[in-house]
């Protein structure tokens, strides 16, 4: 990337059966969408833990998207029920943690929604490139670093 | 010390168009432990794989990471390649730079990027992935069928043919679905009850299956194999066992103006009541709503008469429970009522027909009550209204389908066809009459359908007017139906007598409940989906739960014959080895560092935690500790996320797998 253009990194947390799977019908439907993002596939967003979220950023990550099957059409019952419980709660403890919550992105696509996975990451991606890098954490690295 | 080896597939053009794949397989190599890496052109081809086996015995690789397609698509491919090596299974990884890179893509340098990075991801992953077997579980070799249409008799039979039982469940009062409606069946113009009702008799008789009407599946528990299933049986009010159906409560019920479901409404029924005369079984239900006893505590007319004492005011609904280890979901579909009562959200419904307004506009299935010997008019073609022989009917297609401004986007596929059925009936019927049918388009692709629309056509002297209706009004005691024959391009205006409606085939409505229940994903219109539309199209994603008939998408008699009988062959497959092997993603604990707290059980889905004691060598209880069934564990990996203490991990997506994958960003 040249210096003058910001492209944000983006990292999605996706389940295995719904969003996942609608990722790879945008594909097969050969929908166009930006490229910033890189996905990391889990069984279900019932897996994700927050520190995932946080260790994303500590690498590098602009913005953060987690993203599964709709409430109620789990593929495992109820473990999206948990991720959203997790992620409400896990969402008053961003401002302490020192993340903006705008940069952290909760979305339901399903197996047939590729559009939408295609609007939902153009829509991060936007958003996220208008804020501008996410440097909190490099410093605090720095910092570390600096104080042996 | 990792030996990785990564290959990059160009998947023909489809990725290598986009990403330079000889680029990434250079760069690759060169990320800490690859020690191989090379491009090809096809990864998943014979000789493809034949590199990827050669690879892993030369270069004594004992990871592997191919950078292709899906992994949905061909993990398992690559997967076998490699154990066929000698490495195990659970070593390869996908790198999806198919789906999610070169098609989403356009820009080459873009694409290429993502691509390396989406490849150094995977490779640290599978840094931290171990050897695994397979799971093996045994297998209930017995059926649930949740449908009794002809889909769900179909796959009953065969099934149970086959010699395995098989539990039949039925919501309605009787099996036989949709098809004991219809009058005769295209393209043969055979009779339908005289070709469905010895195969319900079959399956009332077959000693293999066991049979519950008026019933509905309540609860799921379980894995593909090992189903626990509750089936909640509503009270019938009668005694089944001591039921000899002669019918003589149903003739003496006072009330006689409920309508009944089975004609459409076009005709009425007793509150005990046996659907239609050829019913199985031939046991009366009591419908409690319109039943003067329990609306006023009188009457007990049924109960005086009958002379087995088989009438039961007191039933409750009862709960049984079955195991089994298949499921074949055959729910079928419902006809889309377009009057204002009933109208779905999702569309805006077609008021300007009058459905529900004018009696003598009526929809598909209510045309074959119409026509049907066994129905209202004992197959006589007379008007709703004044039971008068209706000298013009026109039929309309399409009403509801292939309509995204106002009504469903798919086509109800079967339309085409009944329409032509329908005309051809009323004009064998009715020598003197006219039939109109307003279409879009027919489609009569299948055997012996054209040659079928063409006689309608060309023998019966249907008169097909391409274009819609826009409106339908009464005058005079006529129905004036206003449209446009779009191939002349005039209007057009035809004073009918009857008007039959095409209206959309559409999911039950309780079709995504039922989803919930059995954990099978569904689409935005309520039919469930299957895993793959080509290659495996009558799987739901969930492991032993297979699809059958309208309720997977609309379909006539023929497909949801042929697709039921394949979904029975899948069940079959399954029951053809006593234990099942499963993949061994699974949640394992660490003993050392379980405290027992328990959160994992909270959040566990499927009671796959269970308690387990640790005792020292004295056997004094030290400590009580977690522990996965691994037959009920699904691999979800809720428990993981949720343990303060991390010492629950999912098998295959650990917290290294995952951390270094994230890390490599």
């Amino acid at each position: 990337m040249s210096d003058s253009k910001f492209e944000p990194k983006i990292m999605a947390f996706v389940c295995n059966w719904c969003t996942y799977t609608g990722a790879d019908l945008a594909g097969t439907s050969r929908m166009k969408y930006q490229s910033n993002v890189r996905m990391i596939r889990v069984p279900c967003t019932g897996r994700i833990d927050p520190m995932f979220i946080i260790k994303a950023f500590e690498s590098g990550a602009d913005g953060v998207l987690v993203s599964g099957c709709h409430p109620g059409d789990c593929h495992y019952t109820a473990g999206n029920f948990h991720a959203r419980r997790r992620w409400i709660l896990f969402r008053q403890l961003l401002k302490f943690v020192g993340i903006d919550d705008d940069r952290v992105f909760f979305s339901w696509v399903s197996a047939s929604e590729g559009k939408k996975w295609v609007d939902v990451i153009n829509e991060i991606t936007d958003t996220v490139r208008t804020k501008g890098p996410f440097v909190n954490y490099q410093n605090l690295n720095k910092e570390f670093t600096l104080n042996g | 010390m990792m030996r990785i080896g990564v290959f990059v597939c160009h998947c023909g053009e489809n990725i290598g168009k986009t990403v330079d794949c000889p680029k990434i397989a250079k760069e690759a190599v060169k990320l800490p432990n690859v020690v191989y890496s090379i491009d090809y052109k096809y990864m998943c081809s014979d000789p493809g794989q034949n590199m990827i086996k050669q690879a892993i015995l030369e270069h004594k690789l004992n990871a592997v990471v191919v950078a292709s397609c899906s992994p949905h698509m061909h993990e398992k491919t690559f997967r076998k390649a490699c154990a066929a090596a000698g490495l195990n299974p659970y070593m390869c990884e996908i790198a999806n730079i198919r789906e999610h890179c070169s098609w989403v893509h356009d820009n080459v340098e873009e694409a290429t990027k993502k691509a390396l990075d989406l490849i150094r991801m995977t490779v640290e992953r599978v840094k931290f992935n171990y050897p695994l077997s397979e799971i093996r579980v045994p297998v209930t070799r017995r059926a649930l069928v949740i449908g009794g249409g002809i889909a769900g008799i179909q796959a009953t039979l065969d099934i149970a043919g086959a010699g395995f039982k098989v539990i039949l469940v039925e919501k309605e009062p009787s099996i036989g679905g949709h098809m004991s409606q219809l009058s005769e069946t295209f393209p043969t113009l055979d009779c339908s009850q005289c070709i469905l009702t010895p195969r319900m008799v079959e399956v009332y008789q077959h000693p293999n299956v066991k049979l519950y009407t008026y019933s509905e599946v309540e609860n799921v528990e379980g894995f593909i194999g090992n189903f626990k299933v509750t089936i909640r049986k509503k009270a019938r009010s009668i005694k089944e066992s001591l039921c000899t159906g002669c019918g003589l409560c149903v003739q003496k019920c006072p009330i006689k103006k409920a309508p009944s479901e089975f004609d459409e409404g076009l005709a009425n029924r007793p509150a005990i009541y046996v659907p239609f005369p050829q019913a199985v079984p031939n046991i009366p239900v009591i419908d409690r709503t319109v039943c003067t006893y329990f609306k006023t505590g009188k009457c007990q007319l049924c109960k005086k008469v009958c002379g087995r004492d088989a009438i039961d005011y007191d039933q409750k609904d009862e709960l049984v429970t079955e195991d089994v280890g298949a499921i074949i979901v055959a729910t079928g579909y419902k006809l889309y009522k377009i009057d204002k009562k009933a109208r779905d959200s999702l569309v805006k419904g077609y008021g300007e027909y009058g459905y529900g307004k004018y009696k003598d506009v009526i929809d598909g299935l209510q045309f074959e009550r119409l026509a049907s010997a066994s129905g209202p008019t004992s197959g006589e073609i007379l008007r709703p209204s004044d039971k008068k022989q209706p000298k013009k009917v026109v039929f309309i297609q399409c009403v509801g389908s292939r309509d995204p401004s106002k009504g469903f986007e798919y086509c109800s596929k079967i339309c085409c066809m009944y329409t032509a059925k329908h005309a051809m009936l009323y004009k064998h019927k009715v020598h003197d009459g006219e039939a109109y049918v307003f279409y879009m388009d027919i489609r009569a692709g299948g055997k012996g359908y054209e040659e079928f629309v063409r006689r309608a056509i060309e023998e019966d002297r249907v008169k097909y007017i391409r274009g819609r209706v826009s409106r339908i009004y009464e005058k005079r005691g006529k129905y004036i139906v206003k449209g446009e024959d779009t191939l002349s391009g005039v209007p057009v205006e035809i004073e009918a007598d009857m008007v039959v409606l095409a209206t959309a085939i559409v999911a039950q409505p309780e079709a995504p409940k039922l989803a919930q229940t059995l954990g099978i994903p569904y689409d935005k219109y309520g039919f469930y989906a299957e895993v793959h539309p080509k290659l495996r199209p009558v799987e739901s994603s969930s492991g032993g739960i297979f699809l059958a008939g309208a309720c997977q998408s609309p379909k006539d008699i023929p497909e949801s014959v042929a697709m039921a009988s394949a979904a029975a062959s899948k069940a079959l497959v399954l029951f053809g080895n006593e234990m099942l092997e499963r993949e061994p993603i699974v949640a394992k604990v660490n003993e050392n560092t379980c405290v027992g707290c328990f959160y994992c059980k909270k959040v566990c889905a499927y009671n796959a935690i269970e308690l387990k004691e640790i005792r020292d060598k004295k056997g004094n209880l030290v400590k009580v500790i977690a522990s996965v069934n691994t037959g009920l564990c699904q691999g979800c990996g809720t428990c993981n996320a949720t343990c303060p203490s991390k010492s629950i991990e999912l098998i295959g997506f650990n917290d290294e797998q995952i951390y270094y994958q994230i890390k490599a960003l």
